[in-house]
């Protein structure tokens, strides 16, 4: 499995470098000049020409890439032209909101989506089953950014008066700030280095953060704007992986060995959840790793809507405004995560199924 | 009454791949709903102007007694009769949303088969020029889909229309990039199992060209699996399309696009709701239309899965 590992990795550089190639191409090939794009339109000249020599802008198309590609191995991703911050600084603070978005999001999916996958394939047919498979349909149908508009409109205005409102906006209420776990515990990380990387990135997971630190108000706040968007978010995954469910558990369902278990007396919950399910799994982990491209996609929207400041709408912010260093970085860190996402998913075949040899 | 000795060559001739597809496919519930809400689509978008009581971009100032983004107005249900009726309300611009809606049925539906032809001519080529090549030029070819495929789909697409410009005609285009892969890779797998089956040896053995053996024998067969990633493609497309427009870079106002309405009226959705959710309502039924008919397709095909 370490080979299997090993020999994946090496595998991925490739198409890694053919990611850093595409993106650092693509984002050359945006049209505009970066220099009017950030200093505004009555930039001079002059005051471009020094833009251009300070970002290395003037240099060959070739040997800007070559630059890059010796910065990116460093772990060095630029600094961007719009904010003259390190990129690494801003995913630092972007990446962890979107993470935390796109888990609770996946978490809903599974938590919900398998056990309605499970019914429906056990009451084949019934109502519930056609209920199901109808609203699955209508799931993966929808425009995440209009049931966002629809989610946000029900629970902020519809319901505000009750006890079921929910924020339509932010990731925390003003005035509610999450202290850093790690400044809580009287850490002293400094602000650069692995270690305040690390922790950082934690702590910009509120949910988290607040669950470390133990501050209920803050991780109640936190949930509470963090509910609508992951709803949003999770409606696609949540039908696509229903709909696994049901295939892959009827699939399993009809096999002798499960009409074996039923006979000898086992109970019905056991033989579906022990016998049925454990065997039905190997397609759902699969669709359940192909989600994470959708939930990034997904996030783009989802963040417009909520304003929530993640790496989807800060991509997208990105884009319009021609800062390739953010692009750039911002590309390669998902694609990167893509990349991992599969890696993860193939591995895990072997704890779902120890028949499966990685070779 | 013939008896069975009787019954001609013809009668029991077996039926063809696509009869059986067709017959299978008319019982399927799932395709018989996706077939229907499509049929209607198409003729509301042939039928546009008969349906719609406005022109979608006429500004209505002036001309009649409506408000800035005035809610609907349904006779039947109780709208006072002197009102004019508009059964999804105004817009922002003072416009007709239903009209709106209904020619936007048009815009979407030319999304998603301009895209998605555009998606298999590329894609099949690719797929079957990769399979049936092998070798270096397969390597060349897939792991450039694999670095298209190893970006999210959206933000490669939102990518792409930043460096051709904003614009419907753009995102057509990168929305047609973006699903390439998925093609090239589905032609590519039949491919590859088809190109050693026996009768493409018995042909090869006739002394028939690559080109021959290529178009005449294997694509026909591998048609089945691309029939069904092209209806369900269509749904994602008209998705994806309606995305960017949301996001501002598609579709560009006024044109009457379900995305572009939903997007430039989003800020409105507390004041007035029903301009985020009829353009909405439009898009789902849209995508479950063909969503619903790829997945019937799909059983039809492939009898087995059904089993």
């Amino acid at each position: 499995m370490l080979q299997y590992t090993i020999r994946r990795l090496l595998l991925a550089i490739p198409v890694l470098f053919g990611i850093l190639l595409v993106t650092f191409v693509l984002a050359r090939a945006i049209p505009g000049d970066p220099c009017k794009a950030m200093l505004g339109e009555k930039a001079t000249p002059e005051v471009c020409e020094r833009f251009y020599e300070e970002h290395g802008l003037n240099d060959p198309v070739p040997v800007q890439f070559a630059v890059y590609m010796g910065k990116v191995l460093r772990g060095d991703l630029g600094t961007s032209i719009r904010f003259s911050r390190p990129v690494s600084i801003i995913i630092l603070e972007r990446l962890p909101t979107t993470v935390e978005l796109s888990l609770a999001a996946l978490t809903l999916a599974v938590l919900i989506g398998i056990p309605l996958g499970i019914i429906s394939a056990v009451y084949r047919n019934s109502p519930v089953d056609v209920g199901t498979m109808v609203l699955a349909n209508t799931g993966v149908s929808m425009p995440v950014y209009w049931l966002g508009l629809i989610l946000a409109y029900t629970f902020a205005l519809l319901l505000k008066d009750t006890p079921f409102w929910l924020p339509p906006a932010g990731r925390l209420s003003a005035g509610v700030v999450a202290k850093p776990f790690y400044e809580v515990f009287g850490w002293d990380v400094g602000t650069e280095g692995a270690r305040y990387f690390v922790l950082e990135f934690f702590a910009n997971m509120y949910v988290l953060n607040s669950l470390i630190t133990r501050d209920w108000a803050v991780l109640k706040d936190a949930l509470q704007h963090l509910a609508l968007p992951a709803m949003a978010l999770s409606t696609i995954p949540l039908s696509i992986i229903a709909r696994m469910t049901r295939s892959s558990m009827l699939e399993v369902l009809r096999q002798d060995y499960i009409k074996a278990a039923r006979a000898k007396g086992l109970r019905r919950h056991i033989v579906i959840l022990k016998h049925a399910l454990r065997n039905a799994l190997l397609p759902i982990v699969t669709i359940i790793g192909l989600q994470v491209g959708l939930l990034f996609s997904g996030a783009v929207l989802t963040e417009t809507i909520f304003s929530f400041a993640g790496v989807g709408r800060m991509l997208f912010e990105a884009i319009t405004a021609r800062d390739y260093p953010v692009i750039q970085g911002f590309t390669v860190v998902i694609a990167l995560i893509y990349v991992g996402v599969n890696l993860l998913v193939d591995l895990s075949y072997v704890l779902v199924d120890p028949r499966i040899r990685l070779e | 009454m013939a008896t069975s000795s009787e019954v001609s060559a013809a009668e029991i001739r077996p039926a063809s791949l696509w009869r059986l597809t067709w017959r299978r496919l008319l019982r399927q519930r799932s395709a018989q709903v996706g077939g229907l809400i499509l049929l209607l689509l198409v003729l509301t978008a042939i039928f546009a102007p008969v349906i719609a009581p406005y022109d979608p971009l006429e500004v209505l100032i002036g001309k009649e007694d409506v408000r800035k983004r005035e809610a609907p107005c349904i006779h039947l249900l109780g709208c006072p009769p002197d009102k004019p009726q508009h059964i999804m309300g105004i817009d922002g611009n003072f416009r007709d949303v239903f009209s709106r809606v209904i020619y936007g049925t048009r815009v979407s539906l030319f999304v998603g088969f301009t895209t998605v032809t555009f998606a298999i001519i590329a894609g099949t080529l690719l797929g079957a020029i990769s399979g049936y090549a092998g070798g270096w030029v397969d390597n060349v070819i897939m792991r450039l889909m694999d670095v298209l495929m190893a970006f999210p789909s959206l933000l490669l697409a939102i990518a792409i229309v930043a460096v051709l410009g904003r614009g419907l005609q753009n995102a057509l285009l990168a929305i047609a990039i973006v699903s390439t892969p998925v093609y090239a890779r589905v032609v590519r797998a039949s491919v590859l199992s088809l190109k050693e089956r026996e009768f493409v040896q018995a042909s090869r053995a006739l002394g028939a060209g690559h080109a021959h053996i290529l178009l005449r024998r294997i694509l026909p067969n591998a048609l089945p699996p691309l029939i069904v990633q092209a209806t369900l493609g269509v749904a994602t497309a008209i998705l994806d399309a309606a995305a960017l427009s949301f996001l501002g870079l598609g579709a560009q106002p006024p044109t009457p696009e379900w995305g572009t309405m939903l997007g430039t009226e989003r800020n409105q959705v507390f004041t007035a709701p029903h301009l985020v959710f009829f353009p909405g309502l439009a898009i789902m039924i849209t995508v479950l239309a063909f969503n619903l008919l790829g997945d019937g397709l799909r059983d039809a095909l492939d009898p087995r899965l059904k089993q």
